[in-house]
């Protein structure tokens, strides 16, 4: 495990790093060598403790024991001043990014070079391109320097993150904020870059420029830390691993010397049972339809625009795209949480939309239940306990009252039933659903939805922050309510689960769908591509 | 030239009825772009009225009745930055608390301190800032309307216009073309991005605060001693909220926020103009219609019929590192 030269120190080093919050102990005596000029991978379930590990070293978070190395010196790392001083910068998840800001002054923030903002050369050009309100009077934005437009340009040159130095953030794609981001950190010296999660927002292509870019990092002599769950990155492109699980490091691996199945064994502990094969659906009735349906979002912005979808019963319908491209509204608008603008909406053959009463109750009660995107907004309630939510949106069954009144033990019977039978951990009904992990909260309202024996089951993000060892239970009740003839659809911005749960799948990208593929049509590329914007038939 | 003189005097009160509102609309301007909303303008306002004219009463010099209105309206808004920015509790609830507050203590302070009924004794003229000459008034008149424009307008304002509409600019300058402008307007934007490129989103609110209660206390202290001469109870008269209208109406932007308040200056100027005033065949002009525009302009802004009012995207949340 020694790098060829022994005499370089490690760019980091970490020894025994500790940190607990509460009771939660995040970090147990982790250690880590990271080499200068590889991209070193570490891979965790979700709550592992790799982002805090990232935090602790990035200064947000200070450790309570343990020790920081830098190129073989030992540092003391209390903010984000200091890390940044040490030449270590981290892409967010969330971007670091002020939206209203052209790329340059988000570049420039916390390293202007001085306290005034010097007079640029592009400042007309600027100006010229976005006339209007946004820059009237004096709310030009500031000239900035010509140095820092020169040293943008180079280093967009140096590794292929050309951006324009002048377009708002919020103009700008999800793929090139992110490169805004990097360009930031190097920018402002980073010698080691830390990327969490940096794929969750991207298609496969975009992801795929991502590690271009990342090895002419690399190539150029600069250190990568890549936080990631998805073991495909992994063997991509790193040239280390180092696995943690549960708060600890559980081995450090060459890339080329391991595999995704001896990784994904360290990962959750044991070994992962090979997804059984599906049978054929059993397609039944059309049970859900909407025909040309658009829907606005709360500001007024038309997110779906124009779609049309039939589901039947027995079949999984799934529904792929990159984040933010109108699968969120769509699904809202199918569970009765928001009116469409226009089209019209059939469950059970039954048109509900236009129509009185079109509301997520009296869905409900046709026989349509929801799995929601957010579940912490709109899926149960933090502060109540898990027996408020094991009933929310029900709470009108009789089954449930006495006298008109809520019984509290009749309620927490019923969910002690529910938590037994979908294996929510721990089945302690009083607990405040804040409290349990993602994958339990998901199976506390997935069992909620599923006992109500639907005819419709529409279930957003059915895995988001839920372990490996959680995704699979979810998904084995996905595909039961499949088999018991109901009709469900998945909207998932993973395509990996798309291609898990789905018979058919349908690609969204700015609001419309650019085509439907059934399972055997569907691969990896094809979908990128239909994610990006491309037709079915362009992307074949 | 009727109509000219007629509204010379209006153009002239115009400008006098502007400076508090323009002081405190830039004070609100600073401190939610930091990302602290500050609805405590109107307190902070009458604690410097107060403080400035017992200030001025007390030491004859109204300088150091404005120091003394400065200093006590930054109290106040270090009181608010601790409520706000270290202990993170409601921006609103401690702005409304800083309001009641100032309403019953300078009452209270008056009446103990000068047994007048709640008031500070009426400031003589040495105590007060007077209207400035300037130099060339006498050899203008002779031009028939710059001349007159010149000095009434231009000339024989008191030292706290010339410095309130040079602060314009300057807040514009400060904002937009400096180093600390960008790192304030980035707080208040997007409070992790300062913190995670090594600044103290703190240090940055403290600052906006404190820089708006400067701009408070000379709001004040302009309401007792120049427009005024001493402290009545009450005496901003809800002008505080007014300013916030102001700056919202102005979209958080120096320039717009001149001219709105330009806008409702010379609509109170108008009105008081117009008391009194019989209208054939509807009686007293309801000058009130006309003193209820600035707050309606501003629900009609604020519910989308003129454009949209975007402020600061993390105005009102305090910061809270978060993973």
């Amino acid at each position: 495990m020694q790098p060829q030269d022994g005499a370089a120190p490690p760019a980091i080093e970490l020894r025994g790093i500790d940190k607990r919050f509460g009771a939660v102990h995040a970090n147990r005596a982790v250690d880590l060598t990271v080499h200068r000029g590889t991209i070193h991978g570490i891979i965790g379930e979700n709550g592992a403790g790799k982002s805090t590990l990232m935090a602790i070293l990035h200064g947000f978070y200070q450790a309570d024991a343990g020790t920081i190395l830098v190129n073989g010196r030992a540092a003391t790392i209390r903010d984000s001043r200091d890390a940044i001083r040490l030449g270590i910068e981290m892409v967010h998840q969330h971007f670091m990014l002020v939206e209203r800001f052209t790329v340059l002054e988000n570049v420039m923030l916390g390293a202007e070079g001085g306290p005034l903002l010097a007079r640029g050369a592009a400042r007309a050009r600027a100006a010229q391109k976005r006339p209007g309100a946004a820059h009237g009077g004096t709310g030009a934005p500031p000239p900035p320097p010509a140095r820092a437009r020169a040293e943008l340009k180079r280093l967009g040159e140096a590794y292929g993150l050309s951006v324009d130095p002048d377009a708002r953030i919020d103009e700008l794609p999800v793929g090139a904020q992110q490169r805004v981001e990097i360009l930031k950190a190097l920018y402002r010296g980073a010698e080691v870059l830390i990327l969490d999660e940096p794929t969750g927002v991207l298609t496969p292509q975009e992801a795929d420029d991502l590690f271009r870019v990342l090895r002419a990092l690399r190539d150029q002599g600069r250190t990568v830390l890549l936080i990631t769950h998805k073991l495909r990155e992994i063997m991509a492109i790193t040239d280390r691993v180092s696995v943690m699980r549960a708060g600890q490091m559980v081995a450090h691996r060459e890339t080329a010397a391991t595999s995704p199945e001896e990784l994904g064994e360290l990962m959750i502990g044991r070994r992962l049972a090979a997804p059984a094969p599906r049978p054929a659906p059993q397609a039944g009735p059309v049970l859900l339809q909407a025909e040309g349906l658009s829907v606005r979002d709360a500001a007024g912005v038309e997110r779906v625009k124009q779609v049309s979808l039939s589901l039947r019963g027995g079949e999984v319908l799934g529904i792929a795209g990159v984040a933010g491209n109108g699968q969120g509204e769509l699904l809202e608008a199918l569970a009765g949480m928001r009116a469409p603008s226009a089209g019209r909406i059939f469950l059970r053959g039954q048109q509900v939309f236009p129509g009185r009463g079109f509301n997520a109750a009296a869905l409900r009660r046709q026989g349509l239940a929801h799995v929601p995107e957010d579940r912490l907004k709109s899926g149960l309630l933090r502060r109540q306990s898990a027996a408020a939510c094991a009933i929310l949106g029900h709470q009108d069954d009789p089954s449930w009252r006495r006298f008109g009144l809520l019984s509290p033990r009749a309620i927490a019977a019923h969910a002690a039933r529910l938590m037994q039978a979908y294996d929510v951990r721990p089945p302690d009904p009083a607990l405040r659903s804040g409290l349990f992990s993602g994958g339990n909260q998901q199976k506390l309202i997935l069992g909620r939805e599923i006992e109500r024996d639907p005819a419709v089951l529409l279930v957003g993000q059915p895995t988001r922050g839920v372990d490996i060892g959680g995704i699979d239970s979810i998904h084995q009740r996905i595909l039961a309510c499949r088999a018991a003839g109901k009709a469900v659809l998945v909207v998932s911005v993973e395509l990996d689960e798309i291609l898990a749960l789905a018979d058919r799948i349908v690609v969204m990208f700015d609001g419309r769908i650019m085509g439907e593929l059934t399972l055997a049509e569907a691969d990896e590329r094809r979908l990128g591509l239909m994610m990006a914007g491309m037709t079915r038939e362009e992307a074949a | 030239m009727e109509w000219f003189d007629a509204a010379l005097p209006i153009l002239a009160a115009t400008l006098r009825l502007a400076v508090p509102l323009l002081l405190a609309a830039l004070a609100g301007l600073f401190s939610e772009r930091s990302g602290i909303v500050d609805v405590g303008l109107e307190g902070k306002m009458l604690v410097a009225a107060f403080f400035s004219a017992a200030g001025a009463a007390v030491t004859g010099s109204v300088w150091l009745g404005l120091g003394a209105g400065i200093l006590a309206s930054c109290a106040l808004g270090l009181l608010h930055a601790l409520a706000c920015v270290t202990l993170r509790g409601s921006q609103v609830v401690s702005g409304m608390a800083i309001n009641i507050l100032a309403s019953g203590l300078t009452a209270t302070l008056a009446l103990f301190w000068f047994r007048m009924g709640g008031q500070t004794p009426p400031l003589p003229s040495s105590a007060r800032f007077l209207a400035i000459t300037l130099p060339g008034v006498e050899a203008l008149s002779g031009i028939p309307v710059l001349g007159r424009l010149y000095a009434a307008l231009v000339s024989g304002q008191t030292a706290l216009v010339y410095v309130t509409l040079a602060l314009v600019p300057l807040a514009a300058f400060v904002l937009y073309r400096t180093r600390f402008g960008l790192r304030l307007r980035a707080a208040g934007e997007h409070p992790a991005a300062v913190d995670t490129a090594g600044l103290s989103v703190a240090g940055l609110r403290y600052a906006g605060v404190m820089i708006a209660s400067v701009l408070c206390g000379m709001a004040g202290a302009y309401i007792a001693t120049a427009q005024g001469a001493g402290f009545l109870r009450e005496m901003t008269a809800g002008r505080g909220y007014i300013a916030l209208a102001a700056m919202i109406l102005g979209g958080w932007r120096p320039g717009r926020i001149l001219l709105t308040c330009l806008l409702f200056a010379v609509l109170d100027a108008v009105a008081i103009r117009l008391q009194g005033v019989i209208l054939p065949g509807i009686g007293a002009f309801p000058v009130q219609a006309i003193q209820a525009l600035p707050y309606l302009l501003t629900v009609i802004l604020l519910a989308g019929f003129m454009g949209r009012a975007i402020p600061p995207k993390a105005s009102g949340e305090p910061y809270v590192k978060e993973r």
